[in-house]
C-alpha cells in the first residue's frame, strides 16, 4: 500500500469492479474448460451448443460433448472451486491466520476415513444398495465423515474458551483419523488401494447432471450464506474479545462459520476428492491485491476459486490427452512452488499472524 | 406507578455505570472481591493499582465482557447481561490492552470497524467519524496507511480512534469509553494528548473509565481515582484523596511522597528518599 492519503471511497467503489472482473474471469475460465478435452472446440462451437440448448433448438454435430460431458463437469468445478476458496477465506479469518485451510477443522481427513471405511468394509453393503445409491455410497461415507469428524473437533473445542482449543482440537482429531486411515489402507485389498489412490489424488472425472444436482445444494449454500457474516468476521480479526465489544457474538459466529465450512468442504471432498491448495492460495492471493476486508474478500474468493479449478481441470485433461492427470496432484504441483513464491516475497511479519 | 421501579430509577439515573458487589473468579483465585463501584457520566474515572489488583478485570466487567461469579454490572440501571449486545456495543466501547491484528487492512478500514455496530453498510457518515476520529487522536494522516506499516504507537492511536468511533455521537444515551491503560507504549506527548482528549470528552458528557498505571497522569487527568489492591476497592474518591500517599505506599510496597509543583497548586508522586 503507497503511503499516499487514497480517496475515501476507494474501497466501496472499487468493489464492482474487481467483482465484475473476476466474473468475467470465471466465465472465460468456463469457455476453455468447454472447449478443452480430447475433442477441442473453439469458443463458437460451445457458444453455440449452449445458445441452441438455451433456446431449446435441436442439438447438432458435437453439441452432446459440451452438453452432457463438459458442461456439468465445468459447473462442477466452478462450484468445488468456490467452495473450497470460500471455505478457505472463512476458516483463515476465524483463525486469524492466513495460512489455515478448511481441513484444520477434521473435513479432509474424516471425509478420508469415511470414503476408505466405505471402499474397504463397505464392499458388501455398497452391492446391497440400489444401484443409483451405490454409486454415491463412497460420497456419503465421504461427507459423514468429514461432518462427524469436524463435530468432534467442535465438540471438544467448546470445552474451553478461545480459537486456540479449536485448533488444537482440530490438530488431535487428525492425528487420530490419519490413523485409522493408515490402518485401513494397511488392509486393504490391491483393487480397493486403486480406488482409495484415485479418490485421495482428486478427480472431476465422472461428474455428470446427477452428481452435481446431488452436491451443488449443500456447496451453493454456504458459499451464498459465508458473505453474510462478513462484518464479524472483519471484527474477529481484531481478536474475540474486540469482535464481542464490538456487539458480534464469536460464539455463534464459529459455530455458524464451522457448520457452512463443513456442509462446503464435506459435499466438495466427497464428491470430487481432495483437491489441495485451492482454500489456502486463493484467499491469501486475493488479501495481498485487495485487502483483508471479507465483504470483498469472501465473494471474490468464490469467483476466482472455481476460475482456478475449472482452469486445473482444463490443464489435467489436456496434459497427458486423452488420459488424465489427477486435478488433486496438479494444484498441489503448481500452488506449492506459488504459494512459497507468495511468502517470500511479502515480509515475513505480514505473513504470519 | 409501584413503588420498587420508583426506588430503582432514582438510584441509578440514566447514564450510570456501576459495578455492584462484584466478586469475580477465574483460573482457580479470586480475582476481584466484593467491589461496588459507581461512575457517572462527564467525568473521568482513573482505576489505579500494582500488578495484578483486579483492575482490567474490574473494567472488563463493567464493559460487560467478563461475567462476574456474583454481583452484577449495570448501564442505567440495567443489568449489562440484560442489554442486547449490539445496542450496548453503541453504548460502550472499550480499549483493550494489546489488540493484536495481523491483516494489513488500511488505516481507515480499521477506524471503520468501529461503525460495525451502527449498521449493515457504512454509510458517509461513518466515514466522517472515521476522520474526525482520526483527527482526535492526530492521526489523520496515517488514514491511507496499511496499518502493519505502523509503528507500536501509531497502532495504539489507531486502536483508540477505532474505540472513539464506536460511541461517536451516541443517539441513545451518554456513551462509555473504558480504556485500559490507553497510554501504554505511547511517547509523553501523545500520553498527554490521549489523556487530554479523554478528559475533554468527559467534559462532553462521555462517561470515561481508565486504567491507569501512571499515578502522575492519574493526578493529573482524573475527576475520581479508585485504587484497587488484591482485588478489593480500596478508596474511591478525588486524586487527593485517593493518591494519598501512606496508602500508596502500603499498596505498593514503595515509600511514596508528594512533591508540590512550584508553578502550580499541583504535586507529583515520587519515591521517598
Amino acid at each position: 500500500m503507497s503511503s499516499i492519503a487514497l480517496p475515501r471511497e476507494r474501497t466501496r467503489a472499487r468493489s464492482p469492479y474487481v467483482l465484475g472482473g473476476l466474473a468475467a474471469l470465471l466465465l472465460a475460465a468456463a469457455l476453455l474448460g468447454l472447449g478443452c478435452g480430447a475433442l477441442r472446440l473453439g469458443a463458437g462451437e460451445v457458444l453455440g451448443a449452449l445458445g441452441r440448448w438455451l433456446a431449446g433448438r435441436p442439438a447438432q454435430g458435437d453439441d452432446m460433448v459440451v452438453l452432457m460431458l463438459r458442461l456439468p463437469r465445468v459447473l462442477m468445478a466452478a462450484l468445488v472451486g468456490a467452495a473450497l476458496a470460500t471455505s478457505g477465506a472463512a476458516m483463515q479469518g476465524l483463525f486469524r491466520n492466513p495460512l489455515v485451510e478448511p481441513g484444520l477443522v477434521g473435513i479432509s481427513a474424516g471425509a478420508a476415513l469415511g470414503a476408505i471405511g466405505m471402499i474397504v468394509l463397505g464392499g458388501g453393503l455398497l452391492a446391497a444398495l440400489p444401484a443409483l445409491l451405490g454409486s454415491f455410497g463412497v460420497a456419503l461415507a465421504a461427507f459423514g465423515g468429514g461432518l462427524a469428524a469436524t463435530l468432534l473437533v467442535y465438540l471438544i473445542g467448546r470445552l474451553r474458551p478461545g480459537m486456540a482449543t479449536l485448533l488444537l482440537a482440530g490438530v488431535a482429531v487428525n492425528a487420530v483419523v490419519m490413523a485409522g486411515v493408515g490402518l485401513l489402507t494397511y488392509l486393504a485389498t490391491e483393487h480397493q488401494l486403486r480406488d482409495l489412490s484415485f479418490w485421495t489424488l482428486g478427480s472431476l472425472g465422472g461428474t455428470d447432471w446427477v452428481r452435481l444436482a446431488a452436491v451443488a445444494p449443500p456447496m451453493l449454500l454456504p458459499v451464498l450464506l459465508l458473505p453474510r457474516q462478513a462484518r464479524a468476521l472483519n471484527a474477529l480479526l481484531l481478536g474475540e474479545h474486540e469482535a464481542a465489544l464490538l456487539g458480534f457474538d464469536p460464539a455463534r459466529l464459529r459455530r455458524r462459520l464451522v457448520a457452512l465450512v463443513a456442509l462446503a468442504t464435506g459435499a466438495a471432498v466427497a464428491m470430487c476428492g481432495v483437491i489441495g491448495f485451492v482454500g489456502l492460495l486463493v484467499p491469501h492471493v486475493l488479501r495481498l491485491l485487495w485487502g483483508p476486508d471479507h465483504r470483498l474478500l469472501l465473494p471474490a474468493s468464490a469467483l476466482a476459486g472455481g476460475a482456478l479449478v475449472i482452469a486445473a481441470d482444463a490443464a489435467a485433461r489436456v496434459a497427458v490427452a486423452p488420459a488424465e492427470l489427477p486435478i488433486g496432484v496438479l494444484t498441489a504441483l503448481l500452488g506449492g512452488p506459488f504459494f512459497l513464491w507468495l511468502l517470500l516475497r511479502t515480509r515475513i511479519g505480514e505473513a504470519a499472524a | 406507578m409501584n413503588p420498587p421501579l420508583d426506588w430503582r430509577m432514582d438510584r441509578a439515573p440514566r447514564g450510570l455505570l456501576e459495578a455492584r458487589d462484584v466478586t469475580l473468579d477465574g483460573g482457580g483465585r479470586r480475582i476481584l472481591q466484593g467491589v461496588s463501584l459507581r461512575a457517572w457520566p462527564g467525568r473521568l474515572l482513573a482505576l489505579v493499582g500494582p500488578n495484578g489488583a483486579g483492575k482490567s478485570s474490574l473494567l472488563g466487567v463493567l464493559a460487560g465482557l467478563r461475567r462476574p461469579s456474583r454481583g452484577e454490572a449495570a448501564l442505567d440501571g440495567r443489568a449489562l447481561a440484560d442489554w442486547p449486545a449490539p445496542q450496548l456495543a453503541r453504548r460502550r466501547a472499550m480499549l483493550s490492552q494489546n489488540v493484536r491484528l495481523g491483516f494489513a487492512f488500511r488505516v481507515e478500514e480499521v477506524v471503520l470497524l468501529g461503525r460495525s455496530p451502527h449498521g449493515e453498510r457504512l454509510r458517509a457518515a461513518d466515514h466522517a467519524v472515521a476522520a474526525a476520529a482520526l483527527a482526535a487522536v492526530q492521526a489523520a494522516h496515517l488514514r491511507g496507511r496499511s496499518y502493519l506499516e505502523l509503528s507500536g504507537g501509531e497502532q495504539q492511536r489507531v486502536q483508540l480512534a477505532r474505540v472513539l468511533a464506536q460511541v461517536w455521537n451516541s443517539a441513545d444515551g451518554p456513551a462509555w469509553l473504558l480504556l485500559d491503560e490507553p497510554e501504554a507504549g505511547l511517547d509523553i506527548a501523545h500520553q498527554h494528548l490521549v489523556l487530554r482528549h479523554a478528559r475533554s470528552l468527559a467534559r462532553r458528557g462521555y462517561g470515561v473509565v481508565a486504567v491507569l498505571h501512571d499515578l502522575n497522569l492519574a493526578a493529573r487527568y482524573a475527576d475520581e481515582v479508585a485504587l484497587l489492591a488484591h482485588g478489593q476497592l480500596l478508596r474511591h474518591g478525588s486524586p487527593a484523596q485517593a493518591l494519598e500517599p501512606a496508602t500508596l505506599s502500603r499498596v505498593y510496597g514503595l515509600p511514596l511522597r508528594r512533591v508540590p509543583l512550584r508553578d502550580d497548586d499541583g504535586w507529583l508522586l515520587a519515591p521517598a528518599p
